[in-house]
């Protein structure tokens, strides 16, 4: 009888780890979904209304994102938040902000400014990029401080 | 009046195509990413899961872009490619996590590594891109394609 009851307690445990696994997932798919469409949406206005000789659209989104990132990385910290939790953080910073802002795209756009001989504009977006995204998480850090204050 | 709303119904449907390879693309990113951050977890300060993940991505961006380019050897559909590069590239890769490391590590007082990690990532990031472009340009120019 006792051997039974450590069965079944082992067998909830077990389902309990492979609910939280697959809810996890869940969770960075939903983000995903929505973080991916929502950079190609915002990207294509940016490119329809501004042009594409320098890649602002990657610019807003990566700067937007990281204010964002700054945020909920701010709320983090406040152990009863709702962001101190996995499955939040996993649908808001893995899933979305991870597919929302992308890297690749920043590269590949340095690069080809680069090669075509637009040296200034390369540099200018490597330094801007990082300039105001590092300033983007900082204020959206000291503003979700400022709010749980 | 037909046609263009004929036109105009096939538009919405190539776009909502789009999106879903935009879409899909990201999901497998986004995973990937988790998983390979999850694998690579070393338990030191510096954030070398981030950096391995975004350099990887522009590598693989650089390569594809180059390979199923104008001059490229693969043929590649305008869904094919947003599948690859605008979703699994940019999904895959992360500037956001990038920012948040980067500010917590200034913020825990480590400057230095914080500073390491910017120079770092930016030339690895440029660095992989363009190996990429070049690995896929040498690639294109094989004969027999």
């Amino acid at each position: 009888m006792i051997i039974r009851d450590i069965d079944l307690e082992r067998q909830v445990q077990a389902s309990k780890r492979t609910w939280n696994v697959l809810s996890g997932f869940v969770c960075i798919v939903i983000g995903s979904v929505l973080g991916g469409c929502a950079r190609y949406f915002i990207s294509g206005v940016v490119a329809r209304n501004v042009g594409e000789t320098f890649p602002w659209g990657t610019m807003i989104i990566n700067v937007s994102g990281a204010f964002l990132i700054g945020i909920l990385g701010g709320l983090a910290t406040n152990q009863s938040s709702l962001m101190a939790s996995t499955n939040p953080w996993l649908f808001a910073v893995t899933g979305f902000l991870g597919c929302y802002t992308t890297v690749s795209s920043f590269s590949l756009q340095t690069l080809s400014l680069a090669r075509d001989g637009e040296t200034g504009r390369a540099v200018s977006n490597v330094l801007l990029s990082l300039i105001l995204c590092l300033s983007a998480v900082t204020c959206g850090f000291s503003l979700s401080e400022w709010l749980s204050t | 009046m037909l046609r263009k709303s004929s036109s105009t119904i096939a538009d919405r449907w190539n776009t909502a195509i789009l999106y879903a390879c935009v879409a899909s693309g990201a999901v497998v990113g986004g995973l990937a990413r988790f998983l390979v951050s999850v694998a690579l977890q070393t338990g030191t300060e510096f954030p070398w899961a981030t950096l391995f993940i975004n350099a990887t991505g522009s590598f693989i961006i650089g390569l594809y872009a180059t390979l199923t380019g104008p001059e490229g050897r693969l043929f590649a559909s305008a869904r094919q490619r947003q599948f690859v590069m605008t979703g699994f590239c940019g999904g895959y890769t992360t500037f956001s996590t990038f920012s948040l490391e980067t500010f917590r590590l200034f913020h825990s007082g480590m400057k230095q590594t914080a500073l390491m990690y910017i120079i770092a990532s930016t030339i690895t990031w440029l660095v992989s891109v363009w190996l990429g472009q070049t690995i896929a340009s040498r690639l294109n120019r094989l004969k027999g394609s």
